[in-house]
């Protein structure tokens, strides 16, 4: 799967979510500061990451997780 | 410190209709939403009736909202929207504005949902949203936040009497000076093979299965039992003062509350009303009014074998002789029962009512019960005269709570 794949998944989960338009969710993007997605929507998010690509990621690495391509890159390591 | 509460918007939606005006309509038609419940899911139950919201939330709201709210919260989001609409408030200071909406039930269907889930696929997949979807307190939350409400968010809880009771909490915010604006009303969305399992359990429900439309008609010989209803119903009310510093317009004013207990049983009403009595006695105290301005009752009436009557004789012996120009409805023959959202939705029919001066008829009753001592509107609408008229509007839960609320026309 590619970085443009994952991130288009990503993208419309976080739409799914929150109700931000997927175009909207850019690699450059910070969940909180940018999206709005709030620690609650972060669960989901990181929930539905989890089922949509078949990775785990532990509570103590979505603290990490304050970018998009932050998201894109552990999914991309780690499924 | 007392101060004059008005009602200067409405939001409702129901089993007749995704709004105030579709609703009144249906209920002056004296049509039923009520219906058959054809998903498989109910297939096995004693009783596969109930009266769904006419629009589904999701025809309302953007998706990321319903998959975050249960759907007790959804009803009451979409009814407080057309209320606040409705009211046209341009500005109120936060910390002057509050809410208060109830429900009966609460997140139901959202605790079950996540327990199967839980049961299903374990902890990791149950949503973060579960605790703010199934507390009862979150339809009101919900209607604050949208609002930025500061002045206090608060749920009464009160079974099928809740919608009532935070009407009159609302009213009694404005009055104490706690608050110009408040949001106020119940919600209820719960209908799910426990619940109906349940309450037929109790041998509370209409098994009218030949004519599910029908299945409810409050005050009639026949009647067998409630029918499950979901919706919400909520209403804007103001300070007098307010009001007319913005030149609101104003569907009716606010009397006052009359609050009671049976202290009689868990579930069956008291059979010579006294709980009923002392609650209408008591509003009409503190509305300060005399039976004489009374033109009109909303009645709690359910549909119940038990309840109908005695509600009856409870009037008829408040009002005495002027029970006879106090024509009665009960929304529940169209609507069903909103339980948590029956208090305010009935409220809504006795300011309506009010305000055209038309009293709907109780849909689905023909032949009124034996014992059934009030004049009881049916087939077509009620006129009422012209002038200075009030209403009152019966709620009561299981539980054994009595609210009953006052409203003056304007």
């Amino acid at each position: 799967m590619s970085q443009e794949d994952i991130l288009a998944g990503l993208a419309a989960i976080v739409n799914e979510v929150a109700g931000i338009p997927a175009e909207n969710v850019q690699m450059e993007k910070s969940f909180v500061d940018d999206l709005d997605v709030d620690s609650l929507s972060m669960v989901e998010v990181v929930m539905a990451c989890e089922d949509k690509f078949g990775v785990t990621i532990p509570d103590t690495e979505v603290k990490n997780l304050n970018t998009v391509a932050d998201a894109v890159n552990f999914i991309a390591a780690n499924k | 410190m007392s101060r004059t509460v008005v009602v200067t918007g409405l939001g409702a939606t129901t089993p007749l209709g995704g709004d105030v005006a579709s609703t009144w309509e249906g209920l002056l038609a004296g049509r039923s939403g009520i219906t058959i419940l054809e998903d498989p899911k109910f297939a096995e139950l004693p009783v596969r009736i109930a009266a769904p919201v006419k629009v589904d939330p999701s025809e309302k709201l953007e998706a990321h909202e319903i998959r975050r709210m249960d759907r007790s919260q959804q009803l009451a989001l979409i009814a407080a929207r057309e209320a606040w609409a409705d009211a046209a408030i341009d500005s109120v200071d936060p910390t002057r504005l509050g809410v208060a909406v109830a429900t009966g039930v609460g997140g139901a269907i959202s605790l079950m949902e996540q327990y199967d889930i839980l049961k299903e696929r374990g902890a990791s997949r149950v949503s973060p949203m579960t605790v703010p979807m199934l507390m009862p307190n979150g339809p009101a939350a919900v209607v604050g936040l949208e609002l930025g409400a500061q002045a206090g968010v608060h749920t009464p809880v009160s079974a099928c009497a809740s919608g009532a009771e935070a009407i009159g909490y609302g009213a009694e915010m404005i009055r104490t000076g706690r608050a110009d604006v408040v949001v106020c009303g119940g919600t209820e969305g719960c209908i799910h093979p426990l619940t109906i399992a349940a309450f037929a359990a109790m041998r509370a429900l209409s098994t009218r299965h030949d004519n599910a439309a029908g299945a409810s008609r409050p005050f009639d010989r026949d009647r067998d039992g409630f029918v499950m209803a979901e919706g919400a119903a909520i209403v804007v009310l103001e300070s007098e003062e307010f009001a007319k510093a913005r030149g609101a317009k104003i569907y009716a004013t606010y009397g006052g509350q009359g609050l009671a207990a049976d202290a009689h049983h868990i579930a069956q009403p008291e059979p010579e009303g006294r709980g009923v009595i002392l609650a209408m006695n008591r509003a009409l105290a503190d509305a300060d009014l005399s039976t004489k301005d009374i033109f009109h009752i909303n009645a709690h009436a359910t549909s119940t074998p038990a309840g109908d009557v005695a509600e009856s004789k409870a009037i008829r012996k408040v009002l005495g002789a002027d029970a006879d120009h106090a024509p009665v409805t009960a929304v529940k023959g169209a609507t069903g029962h909103l339980l948590g959202g029956a208090g305010s939705l009935a409220a809504i029919g006795s300011i309506l009512a009010l305000r055209d001066r038309k009293v709907p008829p109780v849909a689905n009753t023909v032949n009124l019960d034996e014992g059934v001592e009030v004049d009881v509107v049916l087939g077509a609408p009620r006129d009422l005269p012209a002038g200075d008229l009030a209403a009152l509007s019966n709620s009561f839960g299981f539980g054994g709570h009595d609210v009953v609320l006052a409203f003056r026309s304007n």
